[in-house]
């Protein structure tokens, strides 16, 4: 890749609005897959009755557990809606991007 | 070639059966030969040989042996990924824990997935898109070659070897105890299988065993928990009730215990298992695999559902040990204490296999048990001979100037070579205490190639001295952390008090290989440093959309 055609992509409203939106996204879902992860950790250091306690009076399932399975079905959820959105609306930009170039060299 | 396949599969046979007739000479030296978990397995075998000689015929340029010619689908990737993560340690470990603990058994199984979504934001596509065989492809994308790639093989060799000892004497017990097959052959077998799968079939063998595997794991554990919520009328309340009134804890399976006991502890346990995986070499190696970056995501689709589906199951099957393991009215599968369970505790899914389905599907589960080390350990195989043919002889010493033909011989030798130095180390380690060592192998996956491979994708301004010299300060603060920590310092070394309390000390070593790059790079004022700052555009506008990328498919 040449000097000339990075910054000709660089400059390529489809490059920046990909990279602008694509990493804003990817950001966001790992900070919260961050928070949620660490807000479990500490509470299970700092206060872990709160995870013990029975969902009712009559139960045996403690609050733990359902968070916890919780948790896992949240982090599958939310690569799905990567996924989605990727496939979808980034591969969209990128094709345009393609595009424009593509009619650049012409 | 078929008949060196052939000779091998009949040694195999032979070595089962000589050892078969071994332990029916000596009587009750170990556990009862268990046929119909030896005929499954040799079915196992016979039909993994066979892919392998069929991948044999498919694998010829190194393109092929590294990444199986990169026509692995997503859906197969990611079930190839859940099958390299569904290890015997997490199959059998963690049905054992929560067998054991309860509770605290799950807050594992969260830690090792909650590292996949960061995985697929941060790491998947940009691997696919910059990268060729190996991770170090895309840290020396823009550095020198020669002291980035030795620092990414050292790394990830370090990790290979260390997971591989892990592996191989847990196979060896393991193997002990369900086949009746003495410890030094059982690590023979497995030597020589992988080598064979891997030497011959290269990746697509590999990836093809790891999917049978994954698919029979999943099966066999589907069948399980439904078995063990049948016997409990599909009642949780009533699964988790009889559960305390069998558990020597009683109620306090049902909440965290003593797993993880302060913050910093957790949190450290918590960077090492996310940031970890993303450090794997046999893991990150399965991203060149695929076609592009849509399939290289949709891997990681597949593989964080797969894997968050087998931890809910190993939470079940715990509980449903409890029951109907523990709480068997014969006690029939406890040790003669009373209260260890026979073998280990770490048998807690293989005797609910026995519970739910009797010796025949004992006997399948064993089979897959074995199974899931095989493939297992021929991923790490393939990882760790790729370090060494493509980064440290083709990359590094011969800088670039090798053809392939030469490079894949020498992964051929270094299969041999990493498989006789596995079998060696498994027999050597057998009555060491290995805990540490997959401590070990996370940790410093996490300080010295999670680091240099972040940062070299993201941030503009790192230079090779920056990226060396705090890859190495992650790696030796890994391990000199690790053996000042109680699993070395007091458990192997048997000092009173450890110096670092914490058995997974990411929390230092991963924010000081951080600074140490961070550092490094920005009081680099040379000319090559000047250099790598002004490629990182070129290198970002290929990680952003793959243009130019070395399409993985065959044209």
């Amino acid at each position: 890749m040449t000097q000339e055609q990075v910054l000709e992509i660089k400059n390529n409203p489809n490059y920046q609005k990909l990279v602008n939106t694509r990493s804003k996204f990817a950001w966001t879902l790992t900070i919260v897959i961050l928070v949620v992860y660490y807000a479990f950790i500490l509470f299970i250091a700092f206060s872990p009755e709160t995870l013990g306690a029975k969902v009712n009076p009559d139960a045996m399932m403690t609050v733990g557990i359902p968070v916890g399975i919780a948790i896992i079905i949240f982090a599958f959820a939310l690569t799905g809606i990567y996924v989605k959105r990727a496939n979808s609306e980034f591969d969209g930009l990128l094709a345009n991007l393609k595009d424009d170039i593509e009619k650049g060299m012409k | 070639m078929l008949s060196r396949f052939l000779s091998l599969f009949i040694i195999a046979g032979l070595a089962i059966a000589m050892a078969a007739g071994a332990d029916l000479g000596a009587g009750t030296k170990a556990e009862e030969l268990n046929v119909p978990a030896i005929v499954m397995f040799l079915l196992f075998v016979a039909g993994t040989l066979g892919i392998t000689y069929w991948a044999s015929k498919r694998t010829k340029s190194a393109k092929d042996f590294y990444t199986a010619g990169g026509g692995i689908t997503g859906t197969q990737n990611g079930t190839a990924i859940a099958g390299d993560y569904m290890s015997a340690a997490s199959f059998l470990g963690i049905t054992g824990m929560v067998y054991l603990k309860g509770y605290d058994g799950l807050i594992f199984s969260i830690g090792f997935l909650v590292g996949w979504p960061v995985i697929l934001f941060m790491i998947s596509e940009q691997l696919r898109n910059l990268g060729k065989y190996t991770f170090a492809d895309v840290t020396a994308y823009r550095l020198k070659q020669k002291q980035v790639r030795i620092l990414a093989a050292l790394g990830s060799i370090a990790v290979v070897i260390l997971y591989l000892i892990a592996q191989m004497v847990g196979a060896g017990k393991l193997i002990e105890i369900l086949f009746g097959l003495d410890y030094e052959i059982a690590v023979v077998l497995v030597g020589a299988l992988m080598i064979a799968y891997v030497a011959f079939g290269g990746m697509l063998a590999t990836t093809w065993v790891q999917i049978i595997k994954a698919v029979l794991l999943l099966v066999g554990t589907t069948f399980m928990s439904i078995m063990v919520m049948s016997e409990v009328g599909f009642s949780f309340d009533v699964l988790f009730t009889k559960a305390t009134e069998i558990h020597s804890k009683g109620i306090e399976i049902m909440s965290p215990g003593g797993l993880v006991s302060d913050p910093i502890s957790a949190i450290s346990l918590g960077i090492a298992l996310m940031f970890g995986t993303a450090g794997l070499p046999h893991i990150l190696m399965r991203f060149f695999t695929v076609a592009d970056a849509k399939e290289a995501r949709k891997s990681v689709f597949v593989a964080t559902g797969l894997i968050g589906y087998f931890y809910i199951l190993t939470f079940i099957m715990g509980f449903g040990a409890i029951v109907l393991v523990l709480g068997d009215p014969a006690g029939s599968y406890l040790a003669a204490d009373g209260v260890t369970l026979k073998g280990m505790n770490n048998m807690a899914a293989v005797w609910l296999a026995h519970a739910v389905g009797g010796d025949y599907f004992l006997g399948f589960i064993s089979a897959v048990a074995f199974a899931t080390i095989l493939a297992v350990v021929s991923g790490l195989t393939l990882a760790g001979a790729s370090a060494i043919s493509h980064d440290l002889y083709a990359n590094a010493f011969a800088t670039g100037k090798v053809d392939e033909k030469k490079e894949m011989n020498v992964s051929k030798m270094a299969t041999v070579g990493i498989g006789i130095a596995a079998i060696f180390f498994g027999i050597a380690f057998e009555e060491q205490n290995i805990a540490f060592v997959v401590a070990l192998a996370f940790t410093i996956a996490a300080s010295a190639n999670f680091p240099v491979l972040f940062m070299s994708i993201f941030w503009k301004k790192l230079t090779t001295r920056g990226a060396v010299i705090g890859g190495y300060i992650g790696l030796v603060s890994a391990l000199v952390l690790v053996i000042l920590g109680p699993v070395v310092w007091t458990s192997i070394l048997g000092n009173a008090e450890a110096i670092v309390p914490y058995k997974f000390p990411a929390v230092f070593s991963v924010p000081l290989a951080f600074i140490a790059i961070w550092f490094f790079s920005i009081t680099d004022k040379s000319d090559d440093a000047q250099r790598c700052i002004d490629e990182f555009d070129a290198q970002d506008i290929r990680c952003q959309t793959g243009i130019g990328a070395d399409g993985a498919v065959d044209h």
